[in-house]
């Protein structure tokens, strides 16, 4: 077993453009249910209207980069308010129902062969990662951060998803502690309260729904761009729940939570997935499979985004005091 | 929906260790929240334990884990293999009328690689490929069994492209049967409605359970999914090690009373003494319903099987046909629902029942022992589930780990059409759910018919958010 | 401040004519499963005045308030407040309109800060809005006001200590005076309280008292709900008794304690209910009778005014404000 290379490993996960886009869609679920207390569980649809937006408009429009990141930013905003105009009037287990249910119909409508033409059904979109790439200013070699090295290429893309990371973490900081977050923050407390000193809780409730599908959309595209290709078996429910689960981890009313929260899900992700391939390969376990050491990982992380909610539902950074759901 | 059927070898293997898992959950337990942490190690101990007689995985859980690892950047696994092993492979399973079909040559050809199989016994071929990509299939219809023709309009050879996972599939199908045929329109309604009913009332089982749940704690479970298929499963377990189909069932049913029993005891009976809110128990249902999950695929691998008797025979009524099962399935929800219903208005206990539903507060004053209500309840809505899960076994047909989490969302549908909380309300839902469901498809594709459904529920709620039997509430 | 002219246009009686009403509602009914919650024929409420709305329990008083609040929807009937309908109107826009309620179970945000709490009631916050929220340079100078406004108001509810406490470290009572004092922020004209007293303990009771009287001196005008109708009676100026959804009776609360519709309402529907603690009572009557000077500020001089000093006669600090220290700026 190579604990170095283990580490090493672990080490590529806490910069990898899947955790950035992890930790963004996540920290658009700290916004709609962390400061709003907007019980999202579509974010996975969200992350797939950006990603297909995105791999669509590129591939059978052919339209440029900034047009396509445009486009997939809009469509996730349409679905916002679409899911927000039947759902935000209602109950918090109602609103859950409807937006897992939205997640599924966008990823049943991107799978169904009707529309293979545009989505590629089942086998999903490729190539459309290439305008991302011709602006690439990393001349070509291998790059080396730290112990890792990388192409250009995959370097390119941490530094895009992480500057977007950084960005998106700052825009919610400013917003969070602006009148405009606390007015999120009362509703996620009491919305007929709010209402009654005069805000339209809806019209809130809608921008916050907004501005985490945006966050969710941005995700979606990074997330798809290192594979350079969108599939919809991606974008199933547990996707969401893996959100949860980073969200948790990090402290769900906070900025910073959700970004660690991802890093340190894909960091243990990781670092059990080397242990645990490295003892197989070296006989120490015997009675698992390659394939059900991956299994056991997803155990684990259902086992702990349970111990977590009933635990420390603060996360590592939250403050228990300002937590709405304690 | 396509589901690839694996050998019968496999089947066998795997039916041992899931036995395992649940006799080790049901072990007793402090109903602590030290309980809590015991089930989150039981589960964890039981998984390892459980393990060993279960090595290898079936050809098309190879598949699944591939999807799994897609979210997971690992090193893809396919770069470590050797050449005469490859982990990309073209399958598919050759069925005809009479039923499987053996020793059919198939060739698979493409990406500078030629590959020739026969299919086996059980009509399962498979060609391992050097790497993802487009392959041409070709059925040599010469090694066709004697009066065995490709259906109409089957192209042979056809292309084949990777989907992104390491397996990909096609069918060829055979005969006449599945030639499509000519119906009048009402025909085809009826036939639809008569399917869609079989649906619905299996889907109301399962949905009696949740609103029940709902009901009497106000926790929306989203692992109500995964009890759905530990039904399934336990019964193709039972049936793997010897048992009779119907003692298979009964057993899963009982088990399944005993899921629920050992969840509301191990888990939520502890939270609500802790005063844990609704929202965050939900949220602690979706940690369980993963937990479920992995650990059913874990042990069940993630192939899909077929119970006994999951082929039957088409009975026809005039010009509507319907399967023995489906009709069987029919009859047994039919008869369930109406016991539940009798139950629940008839008894002290389902008196109880309502009465906790209405107002626990006011309950647990007049004399009623809410927490023996409730501990019945997911007995019961176990119990259902589980024979929701069976039914729905047969219905699709095949058992997959995550058979439930694919109804779940139509079974919350279905109770949600109905008003959160009302047993009645969830049986018509889930019944309009169903016939919802089935006869889209006379206008849908089919692989859409789940979304006309989830569409209604969500244009219900914007009309009418209490649902069709729920109630207003009162602010402030 | 002491307007003695009659209130009622033409004698009493359910269903009265005012000289001045602020909110005149019609037919407005609301039933819940069959059972009519609220049917209310005629009501107006008089301006500047406090008005009371008391009966017993199930009377429809909360379901009244949430009706014309539009926080829930009539089956039928129209409402006016200040000559504008209000039928079909979002709550929220009927707060804008400058008619604040508060709620029976106590509604505040207990995991803001006390002035978090009072700042979000604030009206004309540009930080409010997405698009400026952004920069702090827009809102900024707002945020000032609206802290000096809250601050105003913490001392005179005598919160001021607590100012960056959770709301749910608070007391039951102080959270009914946060509640009101928020309400305050919104700048009401009619402010409608949802039992103001209930849970509240007799040391507070008295200074909520206090402070309802106040809004009157200060120009607004109140109606609130109360289910005990020796609570009201010295602070009331009208009455409104309802009953089984109707309004049974109204009028000067002297003139309506002994009307027998109002007797039999109680009795009749709620036999146990308690006419007269007296002990109680008449300590607080006897304090209260010298409540004039407990009015402080005029009417022209709106809630922010610093040249509100303190408050007097706002009886003994509850045990919770012990520590309060007098704010003289």
């Amino acid at each position: 077993m190579d604990f170095g290379n283990i580490l090493i490993n672990a080490f590529g996960e806490l910069i990898s453009p899947t955790t950035a886009a992890y930790a963004l869609a996540a920290l658009g679920l700290a916004v709609h249910f962390g400061y709003s207390g907007l019980l999202n569980f579509g974010q996975a649809g969200f992350m797939a209207v950006g990603a297909y937006g995105y791999a669509i408009s590129t591939l059978t429009f052919g339209a440029p980069l900034p047009v396509a990141v445009l486009v997939a930013l809009v469509s996730s905003v349409v679905f916002a308010i679409v899911l927000g105009i039947p759902t935000l009037r209602l109950r918090a287990d109602y609103l859950a129902i409807v937006t897992i249910a939205a997640a599924e119909i966008v990823r049943y409508i991107v799978t169904t062969n009707g529309l293979t033409e545009v989505t590629g059904s089942a086998n999903g979109l490729a190539a459309f990662e290439g305008s991302f790439y011709a602006l690439n200013p990393f001349p070509q070699g291998v790059y080396n951060i730290g112990p890792l090295g990388m192409s250009e290429r995959n370097l390119w893309i941490r530094v895009v998803a992480w500057t977007i990371v950084v960005l998106a973490c700052l825009t919610v900081w400013l917003l969070m502690r602006s009148p405009w977050g606390r007015v999120l923050k009362g509703i996620r407390e009491d919305e007929n309260a709010v209402r009654a000193l005069g805000k339209n809780v809806y019209a809130y409730k809608m921008q916050a729904l907004v501005i985490g599908g945006i966050l969710g959309s941005f995700a979606g595209i990074i997330f798809t761009l290192p594979r350079g290709a969108v599939q919809p078996a991606n974008y199933a429910t547990e996707l969401t729940f893996f959100l949860y689960t980073c969200l948790l981890l990090g402290g769900m009313a906070t900025v910073l939570g959700p970004v660690i929260g991802a890093m340190i899900f894909w960091v243990v992700l990781s670092l059990t997935q080397g242990l645990l391939y490295g003892a197989i390969e070296i006989g120490a376990i015997t009675f698992l499979s390659n394939v059900q050491a991956g299994q056991l990982r997803y155990i684990l992380v259902g086992v702990a985004l349970m111990l977590l909610m009933v635990f420390r539902p603060q996360g590592v950074l939250g403050n228990k005091k300002e937590l709405a759901f304690a | 929906m396509i589901e690839i059927t694996s050998s019968a070898s496999v089947e066998i293997r795997l039916a041992r260790p899931t036995v395992e898992v649940y006799t080790l959950i049901t072990q007793p337990m402090p109903a602590r929240i030290g309980g809590m942490l015991l089930l989150a190690l039981g589960v964890f101990a039981s998984v390892l334990l459980g393990a060993p007689t279960a090595h290898s995985s079936p050809p098309s859980a190879v598949s699944v884990t591939q999807r799994a690892s897609q979210v997971t950047p690992a090193p893809a696994p396919a770069e470590s293999a050797a050449p005469e092993n490859f982990t990309d492979r073209v399958s598919g399973v050759l069925r005809g009328v009479d039923g499987p079909l053996g020793g059919v040559t198939v060739t698979v050809s493409g990406n500078g690689f030629d590959g020739e199989t026969t299919s086996a016994d059980n009509g399962f071929w498979q060609i391992g490929v050097p790497e993802q990509g487009t392959y041409e299939v070709l059925l040599d219809e010469n090694s066709l069994p004697e009066g065995v023709e490709l259906a109409e309009g089957q192209a042979n050879p056809r292309t084949v492209t990777f989907a992104g996972t390491s397996n990909a599939t096609t069918l060829f199908l055979f005969g006449e049967g599945i030639v499509s045929q000519s119906t009048s329109f009402w025909d085809d309604l009826a036939e639809r409605a008569v399917a869609g009913f079989s649906f619905g009332l299996l889907l109301a089982l399962s949905a009696v359970g949740l609103s029940l749940i709902f009901g009497t704690t106000g926790l929306t479970n989203f692992a109500h999914g995964e009890m759905v298929t530990a039904g399934a499963v336990l019964t193709f377990a039972f049936a793997a090690v010897g048992m009779p189909a119907p003692v298979a069932i009964v057993l899963a049913v009982l088990g399944g009373g005993l899921l629920g029993y050992v969840q509301d005891a191990g888990l939520w009976k502890p939270l609500r003494r802790r005063g844990t809110g609704l929202v965050p128990m939900m949220i602690v249902s979706i940690g369980l319903a993963l937990a479920l999950r992995y650990i059913i695929q874990f042990n069940f691998g993630g192939a899909t099987q077929q119970l006994p008797g999951s082929q039957s025979t088409a009975i026809s009524f005039g010009s509507v046909s319907i399967s023995q099962n489906n009709l069987t399935s029919l009859a047994v929800s039919l008869v369930v629902i109406l016991g539940v219903g009798f139950l629940l208005l008839r008894t002290r206990i389902g008196k109880a029942t309502r009465a906790v539903s209405d107002n626990p507060a006011l309950a647990a004053a007049s004399g009623i022992d809410v927490d023996a209500v409730i501990r019945i309840v997911w007995v019961a809505g176990g119990m259902l589930a589980a024979l929701g899960g069976i039914l729905w076994a047969y219905y699709r047909p095949g058992v997959s780990y995550n058979m439930g989490q694919q109804i779940l969302l139509l079974i919350f549908a279905g109770v949600v059409l109905g008003g959160l909380g009302t047993v009645f309300g969830a049986l018509i839902g889930s019944v309009l759910v169903g016939l919802f469901v089935e006869i889209s498809t006379l206008w849908l594709q089919a692989d859409l018919k789940y979304v006309g459904a989830l569409l209604i529920m969500i244009l219900v709620l914007l009309f009418r958010p209490q649902g069709i039997l729920g109630r207003r509430e009162r602010i402030g | 401040m002491n307007d003695e002219r009659e209130i009622a246009l033409g004698g009493g009686g359910p269903g009265c004519r005012k000289r001045d009403p602020i909110v005149v509602a019609r037919k407005v009914t609301r039933s819940f499963g069959g059972i009519n919650a609220v049917d209310v024929d005629y009501l107006e409420v008089p301006r500047h005045k406090i008005t009371a709305l008391i009966g017993p329990n199930g009377a429809g008083k909360t379901t009244l308030f949430n009706l014309l609040t539009g926080f829930d929807t009539p089956d039928s009937g129209e409402w006016e407040y200040d000559g504008s309908p209000l039928a079909k109107v979002a709550a929220y826009k009927v707060a804008r309109m400058g008619m604040v309620r508060t709620f029976q179970l106590t509604k505040v945000m207990g995991k803001l800060t006390v002035m978090e709490n009072m700042r979000l009631g604030a009206t004309n916050q540009p930080g409010e809005s997405l698009a400026k929220a952004l920069f702090k340079g827009i809102w900024g100078a707002r945020e000032k006001e609206v802290t000096a406004q809250a601050e105003v108001l913490l001392a005179k509810f005598k919160l001021d200590t607590m100012r960056d406490e959770y709301a749910a470290s608070l007391s039951g009572g102080q959270r009914k005076l946060l509640e009101m004092a928020r309400a305050l922020m919104v700048r009401p004209r009619l402010v409608m309280l949802d039992e103001p007293m209930a849970g509240v303990n007799p040391a507070l009771t008295q200074s909520l008292l206090d402070h309802i009287k106040n809004l009157k001196a200060e120009g607004m005008t109140v109606l609130f709900v109360e289910h005990d109708m020796h609570m009201v009676r010295h602070i009331a100026d009208w009455v409104v008794v309802m009953a089984e959804g109707r309004i049974v009776a109204e009028g000067p609360p002297s003139t309506v304690m002994k009307d027998q519709a109002v007797i039999d309402a109680y009795l009749g529907a709620h036999h146990d209910v308690d006419l007269g603690d007296s002990t109680g009572f008449e300590r607080l009557e006897e304090e209260l009778a010298h409540d004039d000077e407990s009015v402080v500020g005029t009417a022209g001089e709106g809630l922010i005014g610093h040249t509100i000093t303190e408050l007097h006669g706002a009886g003994e600090p509850g045990p919770a404000t012990v520590h309060a220290e007098e704010k003289k700026p």
